[in-house]
């Protein structure tokens, strides 16, 4: 088991009470696993995310602990995290590839980030050249500032500069949604490279494109209004979906050959609950096509098959 | 109803401007009445330059736009104003479109204060209840707010009552669903087929051909500037002739089926004044002797109603 999180909890502080972006997520991830976390805009998946590494305020900690390597992260304690950060644990943020320093040289920048945990720029070079062949980018750009660089070359260099000390985890936030087809799928590509040539063990891909995950992704985990509703690997959860919202959120989606004329696609009605004073017992009852009485209790997150965990009375009741 | 002419544009980079650079190369096509138009190209292809040529943010370089008859470069401030009444547009960022200090609803009132002085209020206020309902929001959740009070779906769908508002014939819709979230993005699609089928016109401008091909009959594939295929959309789908559609079909992410080994060339970008063919250096297919990097294949219409421009699939 490389990554183990049980009960996380995570809220953001406001004026008005917490907004319980995150609440109660359990899973594992198993190492060389690329799992992917999927899920509407203001589902949870960056809190999730920046709560396994950088837990800063507004956001506030409020129970759950999270096993890496059998080694408990003190997440809610952001000076002891920074012997795990980007040595042990490592993030590409939303927008990462905008977020270099306008001022600096690529290279310049890398070698302050690396002194800045101590670690000799120079011993690393040899290997920041190697992974720079390996992304298909030449040297130059080390001699380069961030503005003369296209946005696939920046989101390829963010993941190097990120990887570069071999990190357990690596997670990935939406980094292949502001870049077109073809860059998209050499971006992922590479991410399964990576993977594969042993760079990072294991890594959560977060994003909202369910279908970049079918292409990269082992297994998929579906977030709904900061509670977890489906986890299951990826054919399961394309082919197969149990929960509810997993089903209207795959159907949803436009797929090459279907045209407006011939099949009308439909969306799922209704709005996400506000997370502030989420509604009681499952939130996805008031959308949900199939809800019943049971309903207004919270469902449990339940293994209902091996390595298929879902969060619906419904399909509790089909198995037992 | 809308035809472009040969039309082209050159910004100037650099510096003082001293530095060309070609957006848009020599590009001409047609939309006509209630036909939706998907306009599909990477980023940097010229696809929103061709969109704000045709909304007149942007002057053209060469070339002209002809809608209904009428040459639009030429149209000056009163005659620009009725332009605007019939051709609309929507964009990709609906969060940039409002100012956040006054409520949503304010597009509402710019509208009227421009084009409809002389409607009473009452009668105003039906009008943008039964448009808002024609986008599938409910008046009541969504007016006298705030931008930040809503969401980016509601905001978009704000953005369409608005051009609806107007009576229009044309819509430019420039990646207006990229924002969205899945299950909220089928419902805006959905929406602008509905406006179709009442005889809108919508020239959809996209980098995702699935959105293309649900929605559109005629689809333009754009690399840098020029138009690379062109024709209806399942002509297209169904048989890629040009070697960058050929690889853009392979890279779309989908649900039935794994990536393909395609090889994606990965190139930095450089825009010069190239003769030959401008996908020459990325073209698996290309040709020395044939000429691919001296001479700029023209359109030509390999079936009825389906153009290609490549040199090389010419023969086959």
């Amino acid at each position: 088991m490389s990554l183990k999180v049980e009960n996380l909890k995570a809220y953001y502080q406001t004026l008005y009470g917490d907004v319980k972006a995150l609440d109660g997520a359990t899973f594992t991830i198993k190492d060389g696993e690329i799992m992917g976390l999927a899920g509407e805009s203001g589902c949870g998946k960056t809190t999730l995310g920046h709560s396994l590494i950088y837990l800063t305020p507004p956001m506030r900690f409020v129970e759950g602990s999270v096993e890496l390597d059998d080694e408990e992260l003190p997440v809610w304690d952001m000076k002891k995290m920074n012997t795990f950060r980007f040595k042990k644990i490592s993030i590409i943020p939303q927008y990462a590839m905008n977020a270099m320093n306008p001022t600096r040289k690529i290279g310049k920048m890398t070698s302050e980030l690396l002194e800045s945990r101590r670690i000799s720029f120079k011993t690393t070079l040899p290997e920041l050249k190697r992974r720079l062949d390996l992304v298909e980018l030449t040297h130059d750009v080390l001699n380069m500032y961030p503005i003369e660089l296209s946005g696939g070359m920046k989101q390829r260099m963010v993941m190097v500069i990120s990887t570069l000390l071999n990190p357990s985890l690596l997670i990935a936030d939406e980094i292949t949604s502001a870049l077109d087809v073809s860059t998209q799928k050499a971006v992922a590509e590479m991410l399964i490279e990576f993977r594969d040539r042993k760079f990072v063990k294991s890594m959560i891909v977060i994003t909202h494109d369910i279908s970049i995950l079918y292409q990269t992704a082992d297994s998929i985990m579906i977030m709904y209004a900061g509670k977890l509703a489906e986890k299951a690997s990826t054919g399961i959860i394309i082919h197969s979906p149990r929960h509810p919202y997993t089903k209207l959120l795959i159907s949803s989606l436009p797929k090459i050959g279907v045209r407006y004329s011939e099949k009308k696609l439909s969306g799922i009605p209704g709005n996400t609950p506000l997370l502030l004073n989420p509604p009681t017992g499952c939130r996805f009852r008031d959308r949900c096509p199939v809800a019943f009485g049971k309903c207004v209790e919270e469902p449990p997150f339940i293994e209902i098959e091996k390595d298929h965990f879902v969060a619906c009375w419904k399909e509790f009741g089909k198995n037992a | 109803m809308l035809k472009l002419e040969k039309i082209s544009k050159v910004y100037r980079t650099g510096t003082f401007g001293g530095k060309l650079l070609p957006a848009v190369v020599d590009v001409s096509f047609n939309v006509g009445d209630g036909e939706v138009v998907s306009l599909i190209g990477e980023s940097g292809s010229g696809k929103s330059t061709i969109g704000k040529m045709i909304l007149g943010l942007i002057t053209i370089t060469s070339g002209k736009i002809v809608f209904n008859g009428i040459d639009v470069s030429t149209l000056k401030k009163g005659t620009l104003k009725n332009y605007y009444r019939d051709v609309q547009g929507v964009f990709q960022d609906p969060f940039s479109c409002y100012n956040p200090i006054f409520k949503a609803d304010r597009i509402f009132r710019i509208i009227k204060e421009e084009f409809f002085p002389n409607v009473k209020n009452p009668e105003w206020d039906s009008k943008i209840d039964s448009s808002l309902r024609d986008v599938g929001l409910n008046p009541d959740q969504v007016l006298n707010k705030f931008p930040h009070q809503l969401s980016g779906g509601q905001l978009q769908r704000f953005l369409i009552a608005r051009a609806l508002l107007l009576d229009i014939q044309f819509l430019v819709a420039d990646e207006i669903i990229s924002m969205l979230d899945a299950s909220t993005r089928v419902d805006v699609l959905n929406l602008l087929a509905d406006l179709k089928s009442r005889g809108l016109s919508i020239l959809f401008i996209t980098h995702d051909l699935s959105l293309g091909y649900y929605i559109s009959e005629k689809a333009i594939i754009l690399y840098r500037g020029c138009v690379a295929e062109m024709g209806s959309t399942v002509k297209i789908y169904h048989n890629p002739i040009h070697p960058y559609t050929k690889m853009l079909m392979a890279s779309v992410p989908r649900l039935d089926k794994k990536w393909e080994e395609v090889e994606v060339e990965l190139k930095a970008e450089h825009f010069e004044l190239v003769r030959g063919c401008l996908y020459y250096d990325r073209c698996p297919i290309a040709n020395k002797d044939g000429g691919c990097d001296r001479n700029r294949p023209p359109l030509i219409e390999v079936e009825p109603n389906h153009f290609v421009a490549c040199s090389r699939c010419r023969k086959e």
